[in-house]
């Protein structure tokens, strides 16, 4: 395969540009009266043809393989780059005005000479420091060293204009005496200046000769009115080709200096805008309607630009994008792709003497019926659409080996999957393929987190690899289940989530009993195939606990001792004898004690049974554990209900009473720190103004009245009520929101104080001036559940909208973060030697991490899990 | 029974035989298990087994493409983080930036960070003893003239500045109208008078000067003003905390090398976390570790689980040339040898411009520059040639 080795950048000289120029472009019109491309126009046929079934007069090929061809415009005068504008500056100071050599002392030469050599001999550049000085030294003499010719200052003005400031006052130095300049610079002079004299010139800065781009880079657009629409580009080169015209002409008639002059300034200005139309110091050309025109610089910058926007990413084929919904019953590793779009996403399959009965049947099937086929690719590289094809019998009975057909995607297929924003790279991972009715694309729910996905309306793409390297990658290196563990932290990403965080606390809690029937039927759900255990109650009929049931998914001989979610931070842990059974101990693969919660069931969870069952089995026994457990758990909590509601908020009056103490009792406090604030009574703390000792004091009484309120909530609402258990399991939300929602919703802060603008020294126009009650300035009494007053409203409102803010802004900080943390460090790998190196070879470490352990193959950071080796080795037999 | 377990003397010896193949950590923490527990020398030798098996299979592996994924995991998270910045663990009234500002402050290597602090430790002389350490504090707390005066200004009808003098702040300070004069006079502002509540200056003249220009009256107001009288330039503030029966102080503001060189400062723990200040002062391996500490901190503080190896990388490569290099256009990114890359990054078109007059030339061996050209890029699977010969098909009977 051919391979590019490198890229050298250089200037194109006049020459080159006529070299490879197909036809000088003299009309400024583009086509006739009948539509067709006028002749040395700027559509001429020579340029490459971008209207299909038409042929390109140079190449003779249509629209595809035609890749256009360059034309040239003649300048009447030569012009300045914009671009190398402030580099024509630096250059003519430090040359002489007369001999146009550097002017560098003589015995300096062989010093910068010896330097450069150097420079170009061990990196094969020019080195920018060392011209840079050159330059620096060069501009200093007001006398050639060489001619001794007397040397004026060079002004420069934005963005193409020069004058040397002579003494009878400023000269403008035209483009030709630059040009005239420059051409007489030697070449070992302008090398020392920079110059890679192999590839270019100090004098091809200032153009003679304009190449002009082929229509293929400037459509024309037909609107639907019939109308055609010129691209940006060829409406600059319509005004360069005029205006040079005009000038040939004046030039020619001998029209007066002052005439050809302004002409020639108009040529320098529409040439600029060619290339630049956002340069400082003139006015950007124009579209008829106002806006700016998008001209050559433009359509290379910035995000929409062709770099990053063509070049760094590119749009694909055989991908599909479509909303996301969340099925129980799927494999982490599988995904649900609607039966249409598997009907359109193809697989190149290489027919062989094995297949070729199967591949007929799909070719048989064509493209509308499913396990079927749309396109043949002869050996002679031929295509055949099945749309159009009437009689698919023929082709299928033509099929041979060696035709490669591109069949439908069909169940156990393998494609990537990916969901934006990308930013790690478990973001894409490989799914098996599962064609399934309706037109969403259907995933396990413990891979939300690794995509960071919910089901509010997100879309997520498809991609099918087309290759059988790049399907072997995907399926060893990509596959979800080999995405466990994040290289982040060593620990899993992907788990339980929400509802099955509460169910296996349901299933796993003291008490939870199922009859034969009941554990059947959960066990069934989770395709237990074996036999069942001992009940562990026998009397009055057998009923089996939720711990055995969890324990006969576990793998066998699996141990691990954790702390819940639940678990209380008791002083002195009790282990095992844990009141609340927040002592998880599993033991031979049987749970003993605990019950199963975030800690030991959650997504990103380090230590839990997951991560155990990843490092101590394999990423396929994890996934085996997830797949049988999370169907398991949605029977149950199906089966059981589990809900939230009003209930799970109210308080007895005797607890609504005991808030309301509470906060009048804050209330009475705040007023006597505003009294005794006012008196100037307040001692100052040391840093902080009188205000600010102030402010924080009410804070910090106010938020203890919060938590205070909030205390009497939790210890009203137990573990019975499901948005309890919700939050003590970490299935979702945190005591704060219940509290929030039971007793008091707290204060409302905007950029980290109370609220205190809106009006003059007041909040709202109904508090007084210089009101300072946690009332007037965002305190909310209220719970959510017994409702905002329209003040309370308003603060909230306020508060909550700087969250929102807060969001934006984090977003699109952070992700220039990544891009600057990404771009710094993508060229960095391990290499064979393991030392750590950039593309250029130098080296970062010597060993990955000072240790050369990979981050997702540690054991939540340690290189090695000592505990359970020497454990496990200590139980084997002597 | 006992006699069969191994004693100390022998597990060291069995470990010692490891050194070059286990890294020092995980010897020193399989030293630690084995020590507490009684093991036979089957065994001993069995888990050792086992350990250097383990660790041979979490090594990575070459090809990984170990930067994409640091800068990932450092980058992804930084979408969970506030944008606040709060107060600092412990200290009230010390403030310091935390959460994604100051991670990008980290990453940016910013030469003018906007909480500089310090954490001196101090010897064991005076780290129990409160008195000595409020000594200790009159030293580096720097006090400016400005700090201990009720007005400095330019006095007309005197020609030149007068200082009035707050003997309050003064004694609280412990400052003297002696010692600012004479701090003064090292300034060479011009000839000074005093007493104990006023200091006059009157700036000297120059030749041919009559009367003394406004502007450079300015000039040396300015200068009275910040006239550092005593204590470290740059130390704002000194906050003095006790925590396990240590004391400590916190400083806002920073100036490590007067730290360091002051009596009384354990020299071996403290610390400032401007990037810049510690690369000037202790050299650029402590410059990498103050990278580490800091940003793993930011990361822990807001609860974010992040790999030290990750820091690492990021760190390693933000020095390793010997001087700090920011992650960006002004650093790393903008020293890039590809032009592709550098063009795709920022600034593209200044980039094509330089690369064509300087006959640059891009070897395409990154990652950037082969998507651009639409190359398999060096990395992971790519970074290899594996050629397969396949064994000939069996010629048909
Ligand atoms: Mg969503
Ligand atoms: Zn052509
Ligand atoms: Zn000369
Ligand atoms: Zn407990």
């Amino acid at each position: 395969m051919k391979k590019i080795g490198r890229i050298w950048f250089g200037l194109l000289a006049p020459d080159i540009v006529r070299k490879m120029s197909v036809t000088q472009i003299v009309t400024a019109d583009t086509y006739d009266e009948d539509g067709l491309p006028i002749s040395s126009g700027l559509m001429d046929r020579k340029l490459g043809t971008i209207e299909p079934g038409q042929r390109c007069s140079t190449c003779g090929n249509r629209v595809g393989e035609c890749p256009g061809h360059f034309g040239h415009i003649e300048l009447s005068r030569p012009v300045v780059h914009v671009s190398f504008a402030k580099l024509i500056k630096k250059f003519l100071k430090s040359i002489c005005r007369r001999c146009a050599r550097l002017k560098l002392k003589p015995e300096l030469i062989p010093v910068y000479k010896e330097k450069m050599d150097e420079a170009m001999e061990k990196t094969g550049q020019i080195d920018q420091d060392i011209a840079d000085a050159v330059l620096k030294d060069a501009g200093k003499p007001s006398v050639c060293p060489f001619c001794e010719a007397e040397q004026y200052k060079v002004k420069y003005e934005k963005p193409t204009t020069f004058y040397e400031e002579k003494m009878e006052g400023s000269v403008r130095l035209t483009p030709t005496d630059i040009r005239d300049r420059l051409e007489r610079i030697p070449e070992s002079d302008s090398y020392l200046m920079g110059i890679d004299t192999r590839v270019s010139r100090p004098e091809w800065m200032i153009l003679v000769v304009l190449p002009v781009p082929p229509v293929a880079v400037r459509p024309s657009i037909t609107l639907e009115s019939g109308v055609k629409s010129e691209d940006d580009l060829t409406h600059k080169l319509v005004d360069i080709i005029r205006i040079n015209q005009r000038l040939r002409e004046n030039i020619e008639a001998g029209a007066p200096q002052l005439i050809v002059e302004d002409l020639w300034e108009l040529l320098q200005y529409h040439i600029t805008t060619y290339f630049n139309n956002e340069v400082s110091g003139i006015p950007p050309a124009r579209h008829r309607s106002g806006r700016a025109l998008r001209t050559l610089a433009q359509r290379l910058k910035g995000k929409e630009g062709r770099f990053r926007s063509n070049l760094s990413g590119k749009r694909v084929d055989f991908s599909a994008r479509t909303v996301i919904s969340p099925d129980p019953n799927l494999s982490i590793n599988e995904v649900g792709v609607p039966l249409e779009i598997a009907k359109i996403l193809t697989v190149p399959e290489r027919v062989t003497e094995w297949n070729i009965e199967d591949m007929r049947q799909l070719v048989l099937r064509g493209p509308k019926d499913h396990p079927g086929c749309n396109y043949i690719i002869r050996p002679d590289g031929k295509r055949i659409d099945l749309r159009f094809v009437k009689d698919r019998k023929t082709n299928a009975d033509g099929l041979d080996a060696g035709h490669i057909i591109e069949r439908h995607l069909r169940t156990g297929d393998i494609v990537l999957f990916n969901r934006q924003p990308s930013l790690h790279r478990m973001s894409i991972m490989a799914h098996e393929v599962k064609v399934m009715p309706y037109r969403t694309f259907r995933l396990s729910l413990c891979v939300c987190p690794p995509y960071n996905a919910d089901f509010d309306g997100d879309e997520m793409n498809l991609h099918v690899p087309q290759g059988e390297e790049a399907r072997a990658e995907s399926r060893i290196l990509m596959l979800v289940q080999e995405q466990i563990l994040s290289p982040r932290y060593g620990g899993p990403i992907i788990g339980g989530i929400q509802d099955y965080i509460s169910s296996a606390y349901l299933l796993t809690r003291k008490g939870t009993l199922f009859t034969k029937a009941e554990t059947c039927q959960l066990l069934a759900s989770a395709g237990f195939r074996e036999d069942l255990p001992k009940p562990s109650i026998t009397k009055p009929k057998p009923m089996w606990t939720g711990k055995q049931i969890f324990s006969m998914l576990l793998p066998k001989g699996l141990n691990l001792s954790l702390k819940a979610s639940v678990c209380r931070k008791c002083d002195v842990c009790q282990k095992e004898e844990c009141l609340y059974d927040s002592f998880v101990l599993i033991r031979d693969g049987e749970l003993l004690a605990g019950v199963i919660d975030k800690k030991a069931f959650g997504a990103a969870q380090p230590n839990s049974v997951l991560h155990r069952i990843v490092k101590d089995y394999s990423n396929s026994e994890a996934r085996r554990f997830l797949d049988s457990m999370c169907p398991l758990l949605v029977t149950l909590i199906t089966n059981s209900g589990f809900s939230m509601g009003i209930d799970d908020v109210t308080l007895a009056p005797a607890a609504v009473r005991r808030i309301e103490d509470i906060l009048k009792e804050a209330e009475e406090n705040g007023l006597k720190l505003i009294q005794a604030f006012r008196a100037g009574e307040l001692r100052r703390t040391p840093g902080l103004s009188l205000e600010e000792t102030f402010e924080n004091l009410m804070m910090e009484l106010l938020s203890k009245a919060r938590d205070g309120a909030g205390a009497v909530a939790g210890q009203e609402l137990g573990l019975d009520k499901h948005a309890v258990i919700m939050t003590a399991t970490g299935a979702k939300g945190n005591a704060l929101n219940l509290a929030q929602m039971a007793a008091c919703v707290g204060q409302q802060a905007v950029r980290g104080k109370r609220i205190s603008r809106g009006y003059r020294r007041r909040t709202l126009p109904h508090f007084k001036s210089g009101d300072l009650t946690p009332q007037a300035r965002g305190f909310v009494e209220s719970s959510y559940s017994k409702g905002l007053d329209p003040v309370e409203f308003f603060f909230h409102a306020m508060g909550g909208r700087e969250g929102l803010v807060d969001t934006a802004v984090r977003t699109s900080t952070s992700g220039y973060m990544q891009r600057r943390l990404i771009n710094a460090l993508q060229d960095i790998k391990v290499e064979y030697d393991e030392t750590v190196r950039n593309s250029e070879g130098q080296i970062i470490q010597f060993r990955y991490g000072e240790d050369g352990v990979d981050p997702a193959r540690s054991d939540h950071g340690k290189a090695v899990n000592l505990a359970a080796i020497i454990e496990r080795v200590l139980s084997q037999k002597r | 029974m006992s006699s069969q377990f191994v004693t100390p003397e022998e597990i060291e010896k069995k470990l010692q035989k490891q050194l070059k193949t286990l890294p020092p950590l995980l010897i020193e923490d399989l030293r630690g298990e084995l020590l507490s527990r009684k093991i036979t020398n089957t065994q001993l030798t069995r888990i050792i087994k086992e350990v250097v098996k383990a660790y041979h299979g979490s090594l990575v592996e070459p090809g990984e493409a170990v930067g994409a994924v640091a800068a990932q995991s450092i980058g992804e998270p930084g979408t969970q983080m506030t944008l606040k910045t709060f107060h600092y663990a412990g200290v009230t009234e010390l403030y310091v930036t935390l959460g994604l500002p100051r991670l990008i402050e980290i990453v940016d290597a910013r030469r003018n960070p906007s909480t500089p602090t310090m954490r001196v430790y101090l010897d064991e002389e005076h780290r129990q003893n409160e008195g000595k350490v409020m000594k200790l504090v009159q030293q580096i707390e720097q006090t400016k003239v400005e700090r201990v005066s009720q007005s400095v200004a330019i006095d007309l009808a005197e020609g030149g500045i007068v200082i009035e003098l707050h003997p309050e702040l003064m004694k609280d300070k412990k400052v003297t109208s002696e010692m600012i004069q004479e701090k003064l006079a090292e300034l060479k502002v011009g000839d000074i008078e005093g007493d104990d509540e006023r200091i006059v200056i009157i700036p000297g003249l120059r030749e041919g000067e009559e009367v003394i220009p406004m502007a450079k009256l300015q000039k040396v107001l300015k200068k009275v003003r910040d006239a550092l009288i005593k204590g470290l330039a740059g130390v704002k503030r000194v906050i003095v905390t006790k925590e396990k029966g240590e004391i400590f102080l916190d400083t806002e503001g920073t100036n490590l090398r007067g730290v360091l060189r002051t009596k009384g400062v354990d020299n071996t723990r403290s610390l400032s976390n401007h990037i810049h200040e510690i690369a000037e002062t202790l050299g650029i391996e402590a410059a990498r570790s103050i990278i580490i500490l800091e940003a793993e901190d930011v990361l822990a503080e807001q609860g974010l689980d992040v790999d030290i190896r990750h820091i690492m990388l990021v760190a390693d490569l933000m020095t390793n040339t010997g001087e700090i290099r920011q992650i960006g256009r002004h650093g790393i990114s903008g020293q890039q040898s590809s032009v592709l890359s550098r063009a795709a990054f920022e600034v593209t078109v200044k980039h094509l411009i330089h690369a064509s007059i300087r006959g640059e030339q891009d070897p395409l061996l990154g990652i950037t520059e082969n998507v651009i050209v639409g190359q398999q890029m060096p990395l992971g699977t790519g970074s290899i040639d594996l050629l397969m010969m396949p064994p000939k098909p069996p010629k048909e009977k």
